[in-house]
């Protein structure tokens, strides 16, 4: 399925969630599914939290214990597959990375989107990081609602 | 005629990579390739790569080629480099023709690499050469080589990896993409390129073809049809798309030309794009001394074109007696790297493709 339409569906998204408890620290949502001669993630993580093994077609499997929700992950990862998530006072924070322009700017409002590219309600941007590390990635931190932890996945400017 | 120790044909990923070895080795090197920038594909790729850290994932392809370029540097005394010429012949005793410009050159070569790359496959439909539909090589090089926008609505046929990644890269450049279409029932690239464009609100749609363009100084709007299992059209299912330009995105074939013409033993394999030459263990073809890496061997990536120009670097060097310092350790690794790249699922064609060429892996 997850072949023909090119997106997971929230079943197959929260296998991919530790649970809310562990959110309540950040922790780094990988959505890797398929077997890929790739290893950035795993090679990025200063904390070891990630591991694909010798061979480089495994799927990445995180250790949320080790994960410290540092992002750095996020900007590494040539598939833009993975982003930090957290839950805090009933809201849901995401670290994403971001290659579009207009960069968002702190403050603003945009709108919250869905893996399938639809508007889910507006989000607000809470922090924008950019440096040589991240080489033009910039990594936006967003919020939405808590109900929408597994739906949200990227921010659009709103007309 | 001017005499040489290693020719290498292409500058690309596998040459370059072929060139820093044999450099390494003691050789002296001569490297050609007709376009004005070396790095071949990768001066197009403004997106970070996937891949393995030994072959510099993570980083962006025009970035990885400026690496590579920047490794040969201190081999400058030993190292010969013509850009902007093209090799137009190779001949069984080792001489090579070119041109550059208007001046017409020829050389003898003790050996020869042969990294020519690949170049796209088109499709037949009605009215296929408008203006306005293009390669995905061609718009790459509009947009990320020379900054000029190839439209402002695009549609892209082939969902493989190029189709996928040269989507996103239209978006970044502000162009919409209308759709994604896609023959067969499933995304032939990553899922993870696939997701970003989904996101993005880019229809794919599998199942679906262009059947033919409408448009008389200019494309401005297509047909696209479906098509059952057995890729026939479904009769009524045509629909139209708006359009001020088409891509077509639908696989690659090897550059055999050179290879083909001096008689080195080709065959056609479709698991590796076409026809490729038939090599050794050392990355010999059936000529002596006549090497091949890379995209012209079977259409793979750009971490395994690196690492396959290490492997001819290598051998041709110990063809000529200039062995490698570390000769046996690093065809020991590179054997392991190449293994290790296409041991998974989506190795699955090029290890068909190889058993098909009689070389196991
Ligand atoms: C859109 C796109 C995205 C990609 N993304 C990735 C990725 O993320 N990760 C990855 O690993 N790979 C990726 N690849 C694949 C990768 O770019 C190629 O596999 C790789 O460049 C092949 O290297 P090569 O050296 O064999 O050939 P090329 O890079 O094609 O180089 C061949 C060179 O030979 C020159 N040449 C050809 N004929 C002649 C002649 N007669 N005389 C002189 N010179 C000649 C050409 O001008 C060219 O410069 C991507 C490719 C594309 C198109
Ligand atoms: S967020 Fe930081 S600690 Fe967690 S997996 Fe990513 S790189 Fe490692
Ligand atoms: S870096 Fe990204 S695309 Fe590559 S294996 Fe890791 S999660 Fe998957």
């Amino acid at each position: 399925m997850i072949r023909r339409i090119g997106y997971a569906d929230k079943e197959l998204v929260k296998t991919k969630f530790p649970s809310e408890e562990i959110l309540v620290r950040p922790k780094a949502i990988i959505e890797c599914y398929q077997e890929i001669p790739c290893n950035p993630c795993e090679t990025s993580c200063p904390f070891q939290a990630i591991t694909i093994g010798e061979d480089i077609n495994h799927t990445p499997v995180i250790d949320y214990s080790l994960c410290t929700g540092c992002g750095m992950c996020v900007y590494s990862c040539p598939g833009l597959a993975i982003m930090v998530a957290q839950i805090k006072d009933k809201r849901a924070y995401f670290k994403i990375p971001y290659e579009l322009l207009p960069i968002p700017q702190i403050g603003e409002t945009w709108h919250a989107i869905n893996r399938k590219g639809e508007i889910l309600c507006d989000c607000r941007i809470e922090q924008v990081m950019q440096s040589k590390k991240t080489d033009r990635t910039v990594v936006i931190t967003a919020s939405v609602p808590q109900e929408y932890l597994y739906d949200f996945v990227t921010v659009r400017k709103r007309p | 005629m001017r005499e040489r120790d290693l020719i290498i044909v292409g500058g690309g990923p596998a040459g370059l990579s072929a060139a820093k070895i044999a450099l390494e080795s003691g050789l002296s090197v001569t490297l050609i390739e007709r376009a004005h920038d070396l790095g071949g594909q990768l001066v197009k790729q403004t997106h970070k790569f996937f891949g393995s850290k030994s072959e510099y994932a993570k980083t962006r392809g025009i970035d990885i080629a400026k690496i590579l370029i920047a490794d040969l540097e201190a081999y400058s005394s030993k190292l010969e480099i013509y850009q902007d010429t093209t090799v137009l012949a190779m001949y069984p005793d080792h001489v090579l023709t070119a041109i550059q410009g208007r001046n017409y050159m020829k050389w003898k070569a003790k050996a020869i690499i042969i990294a020519t790359g690949a170049s796209e496959k088109f499709l037949a439909f009605e009215n296929n050469d408008i203006p306005g539909i293009y390669g995905a090589g061609a718009i790459q090089t509009l947009m990320n080589q020379y900054g000029i926008m190839p439209g402002s609505e695009v549609v892209m046929v082939g969902s493989g990896n190029i189709g996928l990644i040269v989507s996103y890269q239209l978006i970044q450049a502000g162009v919409k993409v209308k759709a994604v279409l896609e023959a067969s029932d499933h995304i032939g690239g990553y899922l993870v390129h696939a997701s970003k464009l989904v996101r993005l609100g880019v229809p794919i749609k599998t199942n679906t073809t262009v059947k033919r363009a409408y448009g008389t100084t200019k494309i401005e709007r297509i047909d696209t049809v479906r098509l059952d299992p057995q890729w026939q059209e479904v009769e009524g299912s045509e629909e139209s798309i708006d359009c001020d330009a088409l891509c077509i995105s639908v696989g690659l074939s090897p550059l055999h030309q050179l290879l083909s013409m001096s008689g080195c033993e080709m065959i056609y394999i479709n698991e590796l794009g076409g026809l490729v030459p038939k090599k050794n263990e050392q990355y010999e073809t059936t000529m002596p001394r006549v090497f091949a890496c890379g995209d012209v061997t079977g259409i793979e990536e750009a971490s395994s074109a690196m690492v396959e120009g290490k492997l001819a670097g290598l051998m041709a060097s110990y063809s000529l007696g200039y062995e490698h310092p570390q000769f046996e350790t690093l065809k020991a690794e590179t054997l392991h790297q190449l293994q290790n790249l296409r041991q998974g699922p989506c190795g699955i064609k090029i290890r068909q493709g190889l058993e098909k060429a009689g070389e196991a892996l």
